[in-house]
C-alpha cells in the first residue's frame, strides 16, 4: 500500500477526494486554508474560494441537494459567519454527504479567539468527528460522507492547529466509484424550510440523533485501548488530546472517541463502571466531562486541567499529578521577544505611518495590516472580527462631535472588505454616517498564506477571473468621494489621507499595491538600498517606518546609525522617503 | 521508563526555510522506516516571528509535540532562537547554532537588549554545542540560499540515519536545477 506523509489539513483533502467529492468550497482561514488548497491536485474536485463562510457553506448545500458528497471548510470563527444556513441545513438534511470542517485554534495561535467548536455539535445537533492524527484524518473525512449520506444529516469534522498543521504518516486507497449521478429532485417538505415543513422537520433531528447515539456504541471509531497498568484508572478522551494521555498515561486505559457528539452513552456507562478513577482529558471547555455530569458519572477533568490553551504532554502531566515539569536548563537573564512583523516592502507599511502621524483613531479589522498596531507604527485601535472595522467606524462617528470624528478611519483589506465590509460601507452611506474608510487592495488574501479572491482576478483552480471594481462597488453603494493612493509614495499618502479625514462625509480611499509576495504580479523587485554613513545623522526616524530591514547600530563614540540588511531589503523607498538628510540610496 | 522516541527540534526565524529543513527531515525518518510526527505554528508566526518545529521519530509516536525537557537535539537557525528553546533540551542533548544574529524589532527600538555571547552560554550548559558558519558554507557550495540544507547537513550526523535515505530524499525534494549545489551544501554541513 501507498504511504506518505500528510499533515491533517493534506489527509482531509486526500479523504476527501478518496471518498468522490465533487464541489469543496471554502474561505481562507488558519488552520484551516490547506485544505482547500490540496484540492486543486485532485481534478475531479471543483475546488473554489467564496467570498465569506455563509456563501461557502451555501455552495456545499446547493451541490449536496444535486446530489453530490460536498466538502466545506473554514477556521472555527468562520462557522459563526456560516451559522445561519447551518443551523436549518440541519433540519433539512441532505442528499449527496455533505461534511463542514472547522479547524479551532486552541492557543490562539493565528485567531482572535478560542471558541471550542464542539458546541456547535450540540447546538445544531450535528454530529462531529474529531481525528487524533493524519490516518483518521483521512478515514473520518470518508467516514463522515458516508454518515452523512447514511442519516440524512450534515456531519462536522473538528480539527485543532495540532492536527491539522502536523504531519503523520498516512496510508493511500484509490477513490470510491460507481457514486450516483448528481440530478435535480423536487422534495420541497424536505428542503422550503418555512414554518409548517420546518416543524415536521424538527423531530427527525431529534431522532437522528438518538439513532446515531446508539450506532456509535457499535461502530471502531469508539474504541477502548487497554493500557499496561492494572486497570484502575480510565480515561476518556478524543482528538489530539488522546495523544498526550497516551503519552503520559501509558498504565491508563483509555476510552477513545471518534466520534464527539453525540456521545455513545451505553459505551460510556459500560466503561466508566470499571474505574476507581475516571479522567476527561480534552482542551478548551468541559464539553464531554459536562455531559458525563449530566449522565450522572464521576469524573475528573477541568478541575485539574485548564480552560484556556491548548494541551501539551506537560500541562496534562502537571495538571494529572499536581507537580510542575521541570526542565535541566532555565535563563538566567530576559529574553528579547520576536514579534511577527510585516514584511519588507509591505505596501501596507506607509499607510499606517501616515495614520499615525495624522494622530487617527483607526477603527481596525483582521488580516496583515492588524500588525500595524505594532510599535512603532502604533496605528490601530480595534480588532474584532472580520469586517467590523466599518460598522464601528459608524457607531463611534454617532457618538463623536465633528473634531473627535474626523480622526475615525476603518481600515479594512480588498478580501475583508468583500467577505463582510461591504455591508458595512451600505449602512454607513445609508444612514448618514461620516467616516473614512481606507481599503487596502494589495489583491489578495495575504494574512492567510495568500490566496485568491474576487478582487485578485483568479480562482483558486487558477483560471483568470473577473476581477471586482472595488471603486464601482462603492460608487453604486451610494459613496460621492472615491480616491485611489499608491501606499508607496509616502507624502501622498500623507496629504489624500488628510484630506479625507476633514470631510464630514463618507469617503474611501483605495490603498492600492500588489503584496510583494505575489510573484504574479508585475512588480519588479528593485535592488537593495543602503544607508551612507557619512550622511547618516542616527535620528532614527527610518526606524519609525517599523521596517525588519532596517537594523540599528549602536556605536560607542555617540550617535550610532541605521543599516540595511542586503539580503531582506527589497527596495520600496519607503525609508528612502523618510529620511531628512538624504543618508539612503541603492547600494553602490 | 526508557524512551524509544528521539525528540528533535528545529528553531529560527519566520521566512529562513526551516519548513523545508523539518520536511526533509521527516521524509527522510519515513524512509527509513521509522514512525514519524512533525509539527509546527503557521500563520502570525511565519511573518519574521520566533517559529520552532518538533519533529518526534520511534516505533511509535504518539504526541506531536516533544514533552517539555525532552529533546534530544536542537537545531537553530539563529543564534537567539537558539537560545530561546534550550529549555526543552534534557540534560546530555545535542545543541547546533547557526552563527547568525537577526536583531527582533524590540532591539531594533531599543527597547530590549540582544543578549551577549550565546554561543559561551550554550558551550556552557551543554558539551556537544556546534556552531555552524552557515551562511560562509552556502556560500562556498555555491548560493547563499542554501543555508537551510547546510544546517541539515549538521543535523544529519546526530540522526542515525544511512547516507542514502538522505541524498535520495534531496533528489526527491529538490528541484533539479538546485540540487547540485544542495547536495554540495548538505556534504559540506555533514563533514562538521
Ligand atoms: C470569519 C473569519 N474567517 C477567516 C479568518 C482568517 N482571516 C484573517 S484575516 C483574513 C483575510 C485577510 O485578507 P485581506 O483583508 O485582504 O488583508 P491582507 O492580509 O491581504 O492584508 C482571513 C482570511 C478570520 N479571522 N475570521
Amino acid at each position: 500500500m501507498e504511504r506518505a506523509i500528510l499533515s491533517g489539513n493534506e489527509a482531509i483533502a486526500r479523504g476527501a477526494y478518496e471518498a468522490g467529492v465533487k464541489v469543496a468550497s471554502a474561505y481562507p482561514g488558519t488552520p484551516s486554508t490547506e485544505i482547500l488548497e490540496n484540492m486543486v491536485q485532485y481534478p475531479s474536485i471543483d475546488a473554489s474560494w467564496a467570498p465569506n463562510e455563509k456563501v461557502a457553506l451555501e455552495v456545499g448545500i446547493g451541490a449536496a441537494i444535486g446530489g453530490a458528497r460536498t466538502l466545506v471548510a473554514m477556521k472555527h470563527v468562520g462557522v459563526n459567519v456560516a451559522a445561519d444556513p447551518l443551523f436549518t441545513l440541519s433540519y433539512t438534511g441532505v442528499k449527496g454527504g455533505l461534511v463542514l470542517v472547522t479547524a479551532d485554534d486552541p492557543e490562539l495561535h493565528s485567531s482572535q479567539n478560542e471558541q471550542d467548536n464542539r458546541n456547535y455539535a450540540k447546538f445544531a445537533k450535528m454530529p462531529m468527528f474529531e481525528p487524533a492524527d493524519s490516518q483518521e484524518a483521512l478515514a473520518f473525512t470518508r467516514l463522515a460522507l458516508e454518515a452523512s449520506e447514511q442519516f440524512d444529516t450534515p456531519v462536522f469534522l473538528r480539527t485543532t492547529t495540532r492536527i491539522s498543521h502536523s504531519k503523520s504518516i498516512v496510508e493511500l486507497q484509490d477513490p470510491v466509484s460507481g457514486l450516483p449521478q448528481p440530478a435535480l429532485e423536487k422534495n420541497p417538505a424536505k428542503f422550503v424550510m418555512l414554518p409548517g415543513n420546518a416543524r415536521k422537520r424538527h423531530p427527525l433531528v431529534e431522532d437522528r440523533l438518538a439513532k446515531m447515539e446508539e450506532w456509535a456504541c457499535r461502530q471502531p471509531f469508539n474504541r477502548v485501548e487497554k493500557g499496561t497498568g492494572d486497570g484502575r484508572v480510565g480515561v476518556i478522551t478524543a482528538g489530539v488530546s488522546y495523544q498526550y494521555a497516551r503519552e503520559v498515561l501509558p498504565e491508563a486505559d483509555i476510552l477513545k472517541l471518534g466520534l464527539v457528539y453525540p456521545l455513545p452513552k451505553a459505551l460510556i456507562r459500560d466503561f466508566a463502571a470499571r474505574y476507581e478513577t475516571l479522567y476527561v482529558i480534552e482542551e478548551l471547555d468541559p464539553f464531554i466531562e459536562e455531559q458525563l455530569l449530566a449522565m450522572g458519572i464521576q469524573v475528573t477533568g477541568k478541575s485539574l486541567l485548564p480552560l484556556c490553551g491548548e494541551l501539551t504532554p506537560g500541562r496534562v502531566a502537571q495538571g494529572l499529578s499536581g507537580q510542575a515539569v521541570t526542565s535541566y536548563y532555565s535563563h538566567k537573564e530576559m529574553l528579547p521577544g520576536r514579534p511577527p512583523s510585516m514584511c519588507p516592502g509591505c505596501p501596507h507599511r506607509g499607510v499606517f505611518y501616515a495614520l499615525n502621524r495624522l494622530k487617527a483613531f483607526v477603527s481596525g479589522d483582521i488580516g496583515c495590516y492588524t500588525l500595524g498596531f505594532m510599535e512603532p507604527l502604533s496605528a490601530m485601535d480595534t480588532c474584532i472580527c472580520m469586517g467590523a472595522s466599518i460598522g464601528n467606524a459608524t457607531g463611534l462617528s454617532k457618538v463623536l462631535d465633528p473634531p473627535e470624528r474626523s480622526r475615525v478611519v476603518a481600515v479594512i483589506g480588498d478580501s475583508t472588505f468583500l467577505h463582510t465590509g461591504i455591508n458595512g460601507l451600505m449602512d454607513m452611506v445609508y444612514n448618514n454616517a461620516a467616516s473614512t474608510v481606507l481599503i487596502l487592495d494589495n489583491r489578495i488574501t495575504a494574512m492567510t498564506g495568500r490566496q485568491e479572491n474576487p478582487s485578485s482576478g483568479y480562482t483558486l483552480m487558477g483560471a483568470d477571473s473577473y476581477r471586482v471594481d472595488m471603486e464601482e462597488i462603492c460608487r453604486a453603494l451610494g459613496v460621492r468621494n472615491v480616491r485611489v493612493i499608491d501606499p508607496y509614495q509616502v507624502s501622498a499618502t500623507h496629504k489624500v489621507l488628510e484630506e479625507e479625514m476633514a470631510r464630514d462625509e463618507v469617503s474611501v480611499v483605495i490603498a492600492r499595491r500588489p503584496c510583494m509576495l505575489v510573484k504574479r504580479d508585475p512588480v519588479a523587485r528593485k535592488p537593495a538600498l543602503s544607508v551612507d554613513d557619512e550622511k547618516c545623522t542616527g535620528c532614527r526616524v527610518c526606524l519609525k517606518i517599523g521596517c525588519p530591514a532596517i537594523e540599528w547600530r549602536s556605536s560607542d563614540q555617540g550617535k550610532g546609525s541605521a543599516h540595511i540588511n542586503r539580503l531582506f531589503c527589497v527596495g520600496c523607498s519607503l525609508c528612502r522617503q523618510v529620511c531628512h538628510f538624504d543618508a539612503i540610496g541603492e547600494c553602490q | 521508563m526508557s524512551n524509544p522516541v528521539t525528540n528533535v527540534l528545529i528553531s529560527g526565524v519566520g521566512g529562513q526555510g526551516i519548513l523545508l529543513a523539518s520536511e526533509v527531515l521527516s521524509e527522510v525518518l519515513m524512509l527509513a522506516g521509522h514512525d514519524v510526527k512533525k509539527n509546527e505554528i503557521h500563520g502570525m508566526s511565519q511573518r519574521g516571528g520566533s517559529v520552532v518545529s518538533h519533529i518526534r521519530f520511534g516505533e511509535k509516536v504518539y504526541s506531536s509535540i516533544i514533552p517539555e525537557g525532552e529533546a534530544d537535539v536542537l537545531l537553530g537557525f539563529e543564534l537567539l532562537e537558539t537560545y530561546r528553546y534550550l529549555p526543552l533540551v534534557r540534560q546530555g542533548g545535542s545543541v547546533l547554532a547557526n552563527n547568525l544574529q537577526i536583531f527582533p524589532s524590540p532591539v531594533t527600538l531599543g527597547k530590549e537588549t540582544y543578549p551577549e555571547n550565546i554561543p559561551a552560554k550554550i558551550a556552557e550548559a551543554f558539551s556537544d554545542f556546534t556552531l555552524v558558519d552557515g551562511l560562509k558554507l552556502a556560500a562556498e557550495a555555491g548560493n547563499e540560499r542554501t543555508v537551510n540544507i547546510v544546517l541539515v547537513g549538521a543535523l544529519s550526523k546526530r540522526v542515525a540515519v544511512d547516507d542514502h535515505c538522505w541524498q535520495q530524499t534531496l533528489r526527491k525534494m529538490v528541484p533539479p536545477k538546485y540540487l547540485e549545489e544542495n547536495l554540495r551544501a548538505f556534504n559540506l554541513g555533514r563533514q562538521l
